[in-house]
């Protein structure tokens, strides 16, 4: 069965049951009147009366949902909304009454007693609607025992209801033991009053007023039943029922009791208000990140909830960044903060407000009183990030004095909360940032390895080995080697300045080049010039790159070369066992872009013998420091060279990175480096 | 990381770089070149301070090459350790930027004509 159908067939059930309590009573006057008995009769519109009240009961315990603390009001406002229907009524059922007063009428049993049940009718749906909002507002937050004391007392009721069928009277002792009983439940149960704190200033008045006139009704309702008893006519007093009075009783004593505690509750209203509203205003704090919201706002949210906690009249936040501290203000203009900030009371506070806060100094002298000017105090916080202060909160006051320890806690935990959010978004942007720098770099360092040649063909003239190792950043380094046939071989080595996924598509720029342009015949000059000319139309500004070109010429035993800003070769010749430094003069490619690079264009040319030994680098390897800081330099570079020549390329590469390891003493490379050694037969 | 600090004397502006110039800590040269143009158009470069500048650190020195022609700016580096001034002799910007040992050859050189 649906709650609908349980409330109608309740509903139904309670109509009836009136009805035939109404029906049944007038006919027990009738019988009396042609005296006529029969027993059974007598007790019929009691027991209709009590399956009245008890489907009245559960019919409004099925309609009056759990107290909650959106629902208080709406609660009061249906006991008012009820009180006022179920008044109207007997007001009209009142005037009906006396407009027959005049007529012999009125005398009539029957009618009288009509009338009565119409009356009582009203004051049980009143009566019982009242007792089951009070008993939701009692057990708000409830716990175990108040749940035994209720059950408890309802139960007694019930008993009351059974207890009235022995037809004690007023004011006799068993009726009076009976209605004591009972309101001392109702008067203990009467202080569950947790319901009141969550209303606000308002909702406190508007509760002690529908409180009061309910008040207002139930007297009005008493006052009736009063008068239809004295008339002396009535078969069936509703005032002789145990249940009926002490649910009054009950209802009266929870109502002056609830209009007490509110009225007393009301000048500390705006205290549970204002401790609400920094509750809510420390979630907003922590919350104003993973909503998606920018650092700014964050601080928006700490000025206004900071100002609001401690009533200051003016405040401003200053956030320091890299392009010029930004100034959020409230009611206090930037030439006024600049005066504040040029004349603070002490040292501390000048600090704080001059963003140059340090950790560790002292937190307590914060908040002054201010000599002259508008405001005549002031309470200045730094916002820390990892020990670093990243802004200054400044409220201000009107009156002096206005600052105490406890306010200070209150701003202390609010800019708390918020450098926590503020670290956190930081810590976010800078996970993201890192994670987006390593997805970048794993696609350069893809780049940059299949770019380079697998192998470098070796043949009868010479062999020639390539080494390239890329580091956690990845440079751009390249090498590559071109057959040109006849003998002749056409060799590069570069460097492309910057790093990540720029520096690789700049090193492919450089490979697409040295593939077109070096073609057999081409001088290493003119590869020079042509190289500058088409990466000056697609190097960023800030970017260069360094390459050396050589064309080798196997039969003539002659190698023409230009530098373009790369790290000279080093040339090692066997006949006289020494390395030749050429020291030549030449410019990188980007630098200079348009037709005056030719000026810095030098071509140079040696001649080599068989045994001689050519090694190319880059910077990698020469900037390579050790623990101390020092550089590798070229020069431990051709001494490692010396002790390894009578070796083949590939074990002379060896050494050399041994040796470099060795220097490097566990140091990590910074750079990537390459080393290309070319031995001629 | 780096220092770079300035002040301004007989309308020369002279940048003092301290530390070391390398990827993440060039964009601090640039910005102080790039105010350093706003406000003079004689400018001196102390680097007797400087420890180590990458190939980003030279192009920043680089990228403002043209700019420096275009306004007529003119620019003398000077105090270079041994292993600095190499840097800037590999990559050729000798040939390009007026690199001297002392600050009164810088001064001469940017005074003249």
């Amino acid at each position: 069965m649906s709650k609908k159908t349980k409330i109608r067939i309740i509903f139904i059930l309670g109509v009836l049951s009136w009805l035939l309590y109404s029906f049944s009573d007038l006919y027990f006057i009738f019988l009396k009147k042609h005296r006529m008995t029969e027993t059974f009769v007598d007790l019929l519109p009691q027991v209709f009366l009590t399956m009245f009240i008890l489907s009245t009961l559960f019919y409004y315990r099925y309609l009056i949902t759990k107290a909650e603390s959106i629902n208080f009001m709406e609660l009061l406002w249906r006991v008012f909304l009820t009180g006022l229907g179920t008044t109207v009524v007997s007001l009209l059922l009142r005037l009906i009454f006396n407009l027959f007063s005049q007529t012999g009428f009125i005398k009539n049993p029957v009618t009288v007693n009509f009338f009565y049940h119409l009356y009582v009718g009203l004051v049980i749906v009143y009566v019982i609607s009242t007792f089951v909002v009070w008993k939701r507002l009692i057990l708000y937050q409830k716990t175990k025992n108040l749940i035994q004391l209720w059950n408890f007392f309802e139960y007694a009721l019930y008993l009351a209801l059974i207890f009235d069928f022995m037809g004690h009277k007023l004011q006799s002792l068993m009726f009076n033991v009976a209605l004591v009983f009972l309101s001392t439940f109702s008067v203990v149960l009467s202080f569950n009053l947790k319901w009141i704190a969550y209303l606000n200033f308002r909702q406190k008045w508007k509760s002690i007023l529908f409180i009061l006139l309910s008040g207002i009704y139930l007297y009005h309702f008493f006052l009736n039943l009063t008068t239809y008893s004295s008339t002396g006519l009535l078969t069936n007093d509703l005032l002789d029922h145990v249940f009926v009075g002490a649910i009054l009783l009950f209802i009266f004593i929870y109502a002056l009791i609830a209009v007490l505690v509110t009225l007393f509750n009301l000048p500390t209203s705006s205290v549970f208000e204002q401790k609400l509203k920094e509750a809510v205003d420390f979630q907003k704090l922590s919350q104003s990140v993973p909503a998606g919201q920018s650092e700014m706002e964050t601080y928006e949210i700490l000025i206004d909830s900071s100002m609001s906690a401690v009533f200051a009249d003016a405040a401003w936040i200053e956030v320091a960044q890299s392009d010029g501290n930004k100034l959020i203000t409230r009611n206090i203009d930037a030439a006024e903060v600049a005066l504040l900030k040029e004349t603070s009371p002490n040292e501390n506070i000048h600090r704080i407000i001059n963003l140059r806060f340090t950790a560790g100094l002292n937190q307590q002298k914060n908040f002054s009183s201010l000599s002259k000017g508008t405001f005549r105090s002031i309470f200045a916080l730094p916002i820390l990030v990892k020990n670093e202060q990243i802004a200054s909160l400044v409220l201000l006051q009107e009156v002096s004095d206005a600052f105490n320890r406890e306010m200070v806690n209150i701003i202390t935990t609010f800019v708390n909360q918020a450098s926590i959010t503020l670290e956190n978004a930081r810590l976010l942007d800078d996970a993201i940032e890192n994670e987006r720098y390593k997805e970048q770099l794993k696609i350069a360092k893809t780049v940059q390895k299949s770019l380079l040649p697998q192998q470098l063909s070796n043949n009868a003239s010479f062999d020639i080995m390539a080494f390239s190792m890329a580091a956690d950043e990845v440079g751009g380094d390249y090498y590559d080697m071109i057959d040109h046939g006849q003998g002749r071989h056409g060799l590069i080595i570069g460097d492309v300045s910057g790093k990540g996924t720029s520096a690789a598509f700049n090193m492919a720029q450089m490979k697409g080049i040295f593939h077109s342009l070096s073609q057999p015949g081409i001088e290493p000059a003119e590869f020079m010039i042509k190289a500058n000319d088409a990466l000056s139309r697609c190097l960023e500004k800030s970017s260069f790159i360094t390459a050396s070109y050589f064309e080798i010429d196997t039969t003539e035993k002659l190698v023409r070369y230009v530098r373009a800003g790369h790290c000279p070769a080093i040339i090692y010749q066997e006949k006289n066992q020494v390395i030749l430094d050429f020291q030549t003069k030449g410019m990188g490619l980007g630098i200079v872009r348009n037709s005056e690079y030719e000026k810095y264009v030098h071509s140079n040319a040696f001649h080599y013998s068989p045994g001689d030994i050519f090694l190319l680098y880059t910077d990698g390897i020469t900037e390579a420091t050790n623990p101390d800081n020092q550089q590798f330099g070229d020069e431990r570079l051709k001494t490692a060279l010396l002790k390894y020549t009578c070796l083949q390329p590939e074990k002379i590469k060896e050494g050399i990175i041994s040796e470099l390891y060795a220097f490097l003493a566990g140091k990590k490379l910074e750079d990537d480096y390459t080393i290309v050694i070319l031995k001629f037969n | 990381m780096v220092e770079i600090t300035s002040n301004t004397e007989n309308n020369i502006m002279e940048i003092v770089i301290k530390g070391e110039v390398d990827a993440s800590s060039s964009i601090h040269l640039d910005n102080a070149l790039e105010s350093a143009f706003k406000a003079s158009d004689k400018i001196l470069v102390n680097l007797h301070k400087l420890d180590y500048i990458s190939s980003a650190g030279l192009g920043v020195f680089i990228a403002h090459l043209q700019e420096m022609k275009e306004k007529g700016v003119k620019m003398a580096l000077f105090g270079m350790t041994e292993k600095v001034r190499q840097v800037f002799a590999i990559l050729g910007l000798e040939e390009l930027l007026t690199i001297t040992s002392t600050k009164e050859e810088s001064l001469a050189l940017i005074n003249e004509a």
